[in-house]
């Protein structure tokens, strides 16, 4: 009746595990609770869960993407506190088959659960305002890719409390993942984690590509669309390319383990080194679909706090492409230690050298665009600053990485740790945190406190390298990664100072949640009235913050590159029109959340192989969505009037902000 | 002539920068292999290589964001200034000069340094044979038809040709004092070839995360005299344990921190019948009957799957 399912699958005499679970059934009532209390079911379901505009979709994922930080920041805390205490022969607290389903734990929420829905949130919100569009091709569909994600997140964060995480390390190779070495559930909630959010992914890449091919507001040229916007669209032609090899991957280990299949196992004609490659043609512009949107947000954020505008704008869009290009030929500098010869090294290990061009060109463009401009020191600033900095250093240790001589001594060991995380944090997540900062008063109509943004900066930053630097030392020491012990006494100092350095990060976290409280909290101080806090050179500054839900009441003009930027700069922005018209829109839908729910149900399902319930929920999946296709919904029209309303009290505020301002002597948009 | 693979200038900048490395107890910089002081030197050199873009990178973000604060009103500021053909050209040429001399240094290491290619020597090579196993290490010496677990010894300045496979899931065999590494894999033979420059005793471990006996999967490897070697294989043929068929399977079943054990003898071939256990590298070649004799040798992962499976 429950499969493989039973009592046994909680881990009652596990503390730590228990009394997690105890506080997120504590946080989580306590949240329904407060819910309940302020009556907010409703608006609850009407205006967010059902909700297919694309930017309070992209606030659910910030949401998720922020909460998942959290988690796993506290499986890295525990690795951190694990490797400082269990030294020279003491065995720590975490035993080998809990510890290893943290280290495994941690990449999986930190790059599928935590970096793909922070960006996706970003692009989210700022894609279809930048190209001057209502909302993005197939709302309905972007609203399924958020509750696949949340399926992920579910199945993921359940595996705390029933059954197991894999203990695999997040590659999950075979024939280690294989049902002979891993006989729990382990591998199958990644799997299944894995494949109901790489869906997601991947239709969200589908919906992006189409939404800036077809929804550009009339006049926008693809080589004109805003920074952002392109490397958002590089990432999502990433995605699109190289999810389904994800797909295809754990479909055939679900295969293997199973059905008996023996495509990666040792015995039976298997082979685990066709896994390695795959998942590495998948993994690697993974980390590229990460890094280019943040390279995005780094040039919207220079370019605009320098107000100058970025210097070469299509040489960043040439050189993005050639990153996605030359991301996808590259994957083998995972794994030159298998033996593949000098040849096929020397060829993996050249073209990904190639890729350090493209991304010079980058540094060096954000260095121009500095040069010779206004650079206004704002949070978002500091950590593009800091970004260029640190991703030098981990750009340089990963050219490093990819010369096989060198890899052969540096493979897996703690080096190739800190490159990463150098790359990640430095990157990728800096980048995340100054776009949240950047458009948070476009998303919400208020700015984010700038003492604690800054705080978090410092904290953030200088814990990183304290935290990673000794890994990179650590590396040349000969201590490989994933070691849940050491009695290497001449590891330990570096180990303790990687711990205080995790610590300083937990303050940086620590400083952001205080931002948020002290941000909603003083929320009338830093109103955003006029929408465009930081005068802004692109399309989303030209509309309200936040936007009204159809964005734009006509379609924006943009004949040039920074559009809105050329419309001030000609006395065009704010146009009223003679006369509005009315919009269509979609309705808002809960298939999304009933498909994400049943599918939830179905990956559990086939986790415990309880065959009858992934039968039925998968079945019930399939109908709801024939019939929901079936229903013909034709979205409903905005009348004109109340375009004319909502627009009309936006005019209003715009002027007495203009009168403000011309009765003041000082441009305050300036002194900002 | 071996030494020198690369152009003789790089090695003049490695020189230079072990005088500031020097005295750090970095093993990897510290190396005691032939082919480990190589891996060395390249890392050193293609690292001063990249700095020449990485440090001018650095200071400018420093410089250019505090010169143009916005404060600074003295500074120049052309908020119209966006393209120059000019400094476009420097900055995709610049990189790419530094990409092509690292390339080319990377084109010649890459052949160097592999793993695969069997050391120049006037002194006769020791071949060991590697069994990743869960979890620890066997070593099987065809030569001498010793056997060992968790320890080998060899003689120093002599070529070592290891030749590498797993009886379990995928392992790296790596002796981080001595030179590169190389994976482990079931069903196929992986081939490494390394020389140490001094006597000594070097952590051996698995630099691939193997399931839970991972972190104690750990040798010592002894380089010594050639008559110290010779008494050592001497030494090992005297003692009582013997690796025939039973023993191994025994030997082969999952065990964490496994101690040091010496085989006087070993079964022929031993190494051969483990890999061809496996079809994984030899499509077409299917023989059935050979392969339920040697899985009789072995764990039989295909039982023990289907095992598994009816839980």
């Amino acid at each position: 009746m429950f499969g493989k399912l039973s009592l046994d699958a909680i881990p009652f005499h596990e503390p730590i595990v228990m009394i997690t679970i105890a506080m997120i059934a504590i946080g989580g009532a306590a949240v329904l609770g407060l819910i309940t209390y302020f009556k907010k079911w409703t608006y609850l379901w009407t205006e967010w869960l059902t909700s297919v505009d694309h930017k309070k979709i992209g606030v659910m994922y910030i949401i998720i993407a922020m909460v998942m930080l959290l988690r796993g920041f506290a499986d890295a805390i525990m690795m951190r506190s694990q490797l400082a205490l269990a030294t020279e022969g003491s065995p720590g607290y975490l035993p080998p088959e809990h510890y290893d389903q943290i280290f495994t734990a941690h990449g999986v929420i930190m790059i599928i659960f935590m970096a793909m829905p922070f960006f996706t949130g970003l692009m989210n919100i700022v894609l279809p305002l930048q190209i001057g569009a209502r909302d993005v091709a197939f709302p309905f569909l972007n609203s399924l890719s958020l509750y696949l994600l949340i399926s992920g997140v579910v199945l993921v964060n359940v595996s705390l409390g029933v059954g197991e995480f894999a203990r695999t390390g997040w590659v999950a190779y075979p024939p280690l993942s294989e049902l002979g070495y891993s006989p729990g559930v382990g591998v199958d909630y990644y799997i299944w984690a894995l494949q109901l959010s790489g869906l997601g992914t991947t239709l969200t890449g589908v919906n992006f590509l189409v939404t800036v091919l077809k929804m550009r507001t009339p006049g926008m040229k693809l080589m004109d669309m805003p920074i952002f916007t392109w490397t958002c669209t590089w990432a999502n032609v990433l995605i699109v390319a190289s999810f389904p090899i994800l797909t295809a991957t754990l479909a055939l280990l679900t295969l293997d383990r199973y059905l008996d299949f023996h495509i990666f196992t040792n015995e039976l004609g298997g082979n685990p080194m066709m896994y390695v490659n795959l998942f590495w043609a998948w993994g690697h512009p993974e980390v590229y679909i990460l890094i280019l949107p943040a390279f995005g947000v780094f040039s919207e954020v220079i370019s605009t706090f320098t107000g100058k505008r970025l210097f070469g704008h299509h040489s960043m869009i040439y050189a993005s492409g050639a990153i996605s290009v030359l991301g996808f030929m590259v994957w083998l500098h995972h794994f030159f230690t298998m033996g593949s010869g000098a040849s096929v090294n020397a060829f993996f290990g050249l073209a990904t050298m190639l890729i350090s061009i493209p991304t010079g060109v980058k540094l060096f463009n954000w260095l121009f665009t500095i040069y010779q401009g206004r650079l206004r020191f704002t949070a978002p600033v500091m950590w593009t600053l800091g970004f260029m900095v640190t991703f030098s250093i981990g750009g340089m240790t990963g050219v490093l990485l990819a010369i096989p001589g060198a890899d052969f001594v540096l493979h897996n060991s703690l080096f190739v740790i800190a490159h990463f995380h150098n790359v990640i944090i430095g990157g990728a997540v800096f980048g995340y945190i100054a776009g949240f900062a950047f458009w948070f008063p476009k998303a919400f109509g208020f700015k984010l406190n700038e003492k604690w943004g800054k705080a978090a900066f410092w904290f953030w930053i200088s814990g990183f390298y304290v935290a990673f630097m000794p890994l990179y030392a650590l590396g040349f020491m000969g201590m490989t990664r994933r070691l849940n012990t050491t009695d290497n006494p001449d590891w330990t100092p570096y180990l303790h100072v990687a711990f205080w350095g995790a610590a300083l990060i937990m303050v940086g976290i620590a400083c952001q949640l205080i931002q948020i409280y002290v941000s909603i909290r003083d929320r009338e101080q830093n109103r955003d009235v006029t929408g465009d806090p930081w005068n802004g050179h692109t399309l989303e500054w030209s509309t309200s913050s936040p936007p009204p839900f159809y964005n734009f009441a006509e379609l924006p003009k943009a004949n040039e590159i920074d559009a809105f930027y050329a419309a001030k700069r000609d006395g065009e922005a704010y146009p009223v029109p003679a006369k509005y018209s009315d919009i269509h829109m979609p309705n808002n839908t809960a298939t999304g959340l009933v498909m994400g729910a049943l599918l939830t149900v179905f990956g559990f399902a086939m986790i415990w192989h309880i065959w009858w319930l992934s039968i039925a929920s998968l079945v019930g999946t399939i109908v709801y969505f024939v019939i929901h296709a079936a229903r013909d919904d034709q979205g409903y029209m905005v009348p004109a009037s109340e375009v004319a309303r909502i627009e009309g009290e936006q005019h209003k505020i715009l002027a007495s902000v203009r009168n403000a301002q011309a009765n003041t002597p000082v441009n305050k948009l300036e002194q900002a | 002539m071996s030494k020198k693979r690369y152009p003789r200038f790089f090695g003049f900048l490695a020189l230079f920068s072990m005088l500031l490395l020097s005295g750090c107890d970095y093993t990897l910089l510290d190396s005691k292999g032939h082919v480990g002081v190589q891996e060395r030197d390249l890392i050193i050199t293609a690292t001063l290589l990249m700095l020449l873009v990485v440090v001018p990178v650095i200071f400018m973000t420093i410089i250019f964001a505090w010169k143009y604060r916005a404060s600074n009103k003295s500074a120049t500021y052309t908020p119209d200034w966006a393209h120059s053909t000019k400094i476009e050209l420097v900055v995709w040429l610049v990189p790419l000069a530094i990409i092509i001399v690292l390339g080319y240094v990377t084109y010649k290491s890459t052949h160097a340094l592999d793993p695969y290619r069997p050391l120049e020597s006037d002194v006769k090579p020791v071949t060991i044979e590697v069994v990743a196993l869960d979890w620890k290490w066997l070593f099987i010496y065809p030569e001498q038809g010793i056997a060992t677990v968790n320890k080998i010894v060899f003689p120093a300045n002599t070529p070592i040709n290891f030749r590498i496979t797993s009886d379990s899931v995928m392992n790296s065999f790596f002796i981080p004092a001595l030179g590169g590494q190389i994976y482990a894999m079931a069903g196929m033979q992986t081939k490494l070839h390394l020389i140490a420059n001094e006597n000594g005793e070097f952590d051996g471990i698995s630099a691939n995360y193997s399931g839970a006996g991972f972190t104690g999967m750990k040798f010592k490897a002894t380089a010594t005299s050639q008559a110290d070697f010779d008494a050592w294989v001497a030494e090992v043929k005297n003692s009582p344990k013997q690796l025939a068929t039973a023993e191994y399977t025994a030997l082969a079943k999952p065990s964490e921190r496994n101690p040091v054990e010496l085989y006087s003898t070993v079964t022929p071939n031993l190494f051969q019948i483990i890999i061809d256990k496996y079809e994984g590298m030899k499509p077409g070649k299917i023989e059935h009957e050979k392969k339920e004799v040697a899985g009789m040798e072995g764990m039989d992962m295909g039982k023990h799957s289907a095992a598994e499976a009816e839980e």
